[in-house]
């Protein structure tokens, strides 16, 4: 049967960004992993506990945890929806005071990995075998993954591997994109001051594309760059490692539904 | 001269909104934020054992206010064996009145302070000036901030938001002695030393606050950078100290620990020019009368709450200030409040009542640096959240206040649609075919209310069909279909 992992795609990689889920799907397989995306996985309450809300996030962790009862390892495109799961679940839990609840959210967290944490750390790899892309990528550190998850540089070593790629040193690298989840809009003045920054920054790096691991702060930075007509495209690692070099980098993936 | 805060309940979005448009003070935070933070992360990487540094800090704080009833008994207790007298203040309006009827005692209608936060809490500066008594800052940025009849906006740096010309300018007209003075930091600093020195010497009345006191020998500590500090604290006959009940601490090693990580986080040096520390009185030398007002203020509210206690362990070294992304943009004023940044948000919330300042807990992106530097590892962030609860149960339980209305409607049907497969599914239809509709309403985003915070600076991707889709129909292709599975 070999080594298998269960996805926690995520609610936002699902619905608005197919293209991340299939890319991790294929990394995935490529190291030899069999892949299982349990249907009855909808949101990880994230949204819902950060915007003060932590009953409905409890039920849609009561949720998540059903959803993911079988999985042996849980991997997360997302660093940020895979923190909620390791360090806030149990709190959320904790707070319920249901016993069981507790005890069932300590062993999901206990299996559930960021998608770079599992390829370096459960499986050893840092060669993915990903196909060349010859293209300046600048990389921006979210910080779920930096201060929740304490990821590290997995994602920057596994984009250092592949073959052509010219991995550029971004400036502030480590200070937040602005995105917040609710804050982008709640607080969408200083979101944008945090993002004209960000962008200022990625833009003098002269990448071609912007990388990162969460596709909710790529949302809010791609649609930054989109605004700005910037050449810059905005990309999930997993992508890169996975091979989207039938698509020309210097020009934006797609055009935006709004402007 | 002072100025009052504005009246609550603060608005942060758009107290940001205004300040984010002030280009001037933008440039000023970053260079100021910026060198502050270089300095303090080359001196934290030079002590080997930082991080258990920070866990002791975090402990010393913790055995303090887990004990803090017995600890201000016996804190009053020492303090009286040294000849000191204690006063105890459950609100800020009795702190007024027992530091107004000290200072009356005296016969000064002047006093001189040392920097102290808790004193601007409490209104201090404006009680005693209407009750006839003038009370002159001597640190030389709250003198700047006094003289300029504008509001500190950093814990530590209260005059961050202002570059030396601004301050030449207030010195030229408000500052005796200082009408031709250049803008050069030196001549600016002759210039108040000038004027302070015989403030010292002429005011026979001081009131400062406190960093920490130590209840097993009532000793009260004060750190400082200038020495107006120590001149306050040992020149005038009469001493009124002004603390927080929670700054107490157990032991002199308690202090010991504080006292290494206050520098190293607050300034960046690895130990600040002055560290006052007094005992009660002694005779013939130093202030022959000693007060020490121990405050509430809203202290014990946020002590009852589990979760939100730890900002109490706060030492106000201004750490979280510094590396915020938030604060670094909006200056300190945006969150009109005394203490502002990471830690006003969560501190302010708490002591003044969550009604009074219900936005302060969204102030923030929830980014986590602010955790990282703390030297006495409050979690900010968690505690950010536990707040946002804390205010939405508030608006749910009266059906008014933040977040009450469309926004909870929102958010209460986005859960029930999350926690259905098939409405979930439905909804990743529905939002394809909502997103279709904005694209051809390209151009015409006022439209969509909902949206302009977004819209305002970001384009909306386009809509695909889902992963699960995809996957689902792999799947079928492959002969695995996931069984169970419900009809799209």
């Amino acid at each position: 049967m070999g080594i298998r992992a269960s996805l926690l795609i995520t609610c936002l990689v699902d619905t608005l960004y197919p293209d991340v889920g299939r890319a991790t799907v294929t990394v995935l397989e490529r190291a030899g992993v069999t892949v299982d995306v349990p249907m009855e996985q909808t949101c990880c309450g994230q949204m819902h506990q950060n915007a003060g809300h932590p009953d409905d996030a409890t039920r849609l962790m009561r949720r998540t945890i059903r959803a993911f009862a079988d999985a042996d390892v849980v991997v997360s495109p997302s660093p940020s929806c895979a923190a909620q799961v390791v360090e806030h679940y149990p709190h959320l839990a904790e707070r319920s005071g249901d016993p069981g609840l507790l005890r069932e959210a300590r062993a999901l967290a206990a299996r559930t990995r960021d998608l770079s944490t599992y390829l370096v750390d459960d499986l050893g790899v840092v060669v993915t075998g990903a196909p060349a892309f010859p293209h300046a990528v600048t990389y921006h550190p979210t910080c779920h993954g930096l201060r929740l998850l304490g990821i590290g540089d997995r994602p920057q070593r596994l984009l250092r591997h592949v073959p052509g790629l010219d991995l550029r040193d971004l400036p502030d690298a480590t200070t937040c994109c602005g995105f917040g989840g609710t804050f982008a809009v709640t607080n969408a003045d200083v979101s944008t001051a945090m993002l004209d920054d960000k962008l200022r920054a990625v833009q003098g790096t002269g990448a071609a594309v912007l990388a990162a691991a969460d596709s909710s702060c790529l949302m809010h930075l791609g649609g930054g760059l989109s605004r700005r007509r910037s050449a810059v495209r905005p990309l999930h690692y997993a992508e890169i490692l996975a091979g989207v070099a039938d698509r020309d980098p210097r020009v934006p993936a797609r055009e935006a539904a709004v402007r | 001269m002072t100025a009052r805060w504005p009246t609550v309940p603060q608005d942060f979005p758009r107290a940001a909104a205004a300040t984010l448009k002030d280009e001037g003070l933008r440039v000023n935070l970053t260079h100021a934020t910026t060198a502050i933070r270089g300095k303090r992360a080359g001196v934290v990487a030079e002590v080997d054992d930082w991080e258990d540094l920070r866990d002791e800090g975090a402990a010393a704080r913790d055995r303090a206010l887990r004990e803090l009833d017995a600890r201000l008994v016996q804190l009053e207790a020492s303090v009286t064996a040294a000849g000191g007298v204690v006063h105890w203040a459950p609100d800020k309006a009795a702190a007024q009145r027992i530091v107004v009827d000290l200072v009356r005692a005296t016969g000064s209608d002047e006093v001189i302070k040392v920097k102290s936060l808790l004193t601007d809490e409490l209104e201090l500066n404006p009680a005693l000036e209407e009750a006839g008594v003038h009370a002159q800052e001597t640190d030389l940025a709250e003198l700047i901030v006094q003289l300029a009849g504008d509001r500190q906006s950093h814990i530590l740096v209260p005059a961050i938001h202002k570059n030396r010309r601004e301050i030449r300018d207030v010195f030229r007209e408000r500052l005796p002695g200082a009408e031709d003075v250049s803008d050069d930091p030196a001549a600016l600093a002759e210039a108040a030393r000038r004027y302070l020195r015989e403030t010292f010497l002429r005011v026979p009345v001081a009131i400062s606050g406190a960093n920490a006191a130590v209840a097993e020998t009532g000793t009260v500590a004060v750190v400082e950078s200038e020495g107006n500090g120590r001149m306050c604290l040992t020149l005038p006959r009469t001493l009124i100290s002004v603390m927080g009940i929670e700054k107490v601490l157990g032991t002199w090693e308690d202090l010991g620990t504080i006292l290494r990580l206050l520098p190293r986080s607050s300034t960046g040096e690895r130990m600040n020019p002055y560290t006052s520390l007094w005992t009660g009185v002694t005779p013939g030398d130093g202030p022959e009368e000693f007060h020490l007002v121990l405050v509430d203020a809203g202290r014990t509210n946020a002590l009852a709450d589990p979760v939100g206690r730890d900002a109490l362990r706060c030492i106000r070294c201004s750490a979280c200030l510094n590396v915020c992304p938030v604060y670094e943009r909006t200056g300190g004023g945006a969150y009109e409040s005394i203490y502002p940044g990471p830690i006003g948000a969560i501190l302010t919330p708490q002591l003044q009542g969550l009604d009074t300042a219900p936005t302060l807990p969204w102030a923030s992106s929830l980014c986590g640096a602010c955790y990282e530097v703390c030297p006495v590892k409050i979690d900010i962030p968690k505690i950010l959240v536990h707040l946002r609860g804390r205010v939405t149960a508030e608006t749910d339980a009266s059906g008014k206040g933040h977040g009450a209305g469309a926004e909870r409607l929102a958010m209460r049907s986005v859960a029930r649609v999350m926690d259905s497969r098939r409405a979930y599914q439905a909804a990743q239809r529905a939002g394809r075919l909502g997103l279709a509709l904005l694209e051809r309403g390209n151009g015409r985003k006022g439209r969509f209310p909902g949206l302009k915070g977004w819209t305002q600076s970001r384009d909306l991707p386009a809509p695909e069909p889902s992963f699960r889709s995809w996957w689902r129909e792999r799947e079928a292709t492959d002969g695995v279909g996931d069984a169970g599975e419900a009809p799209r």
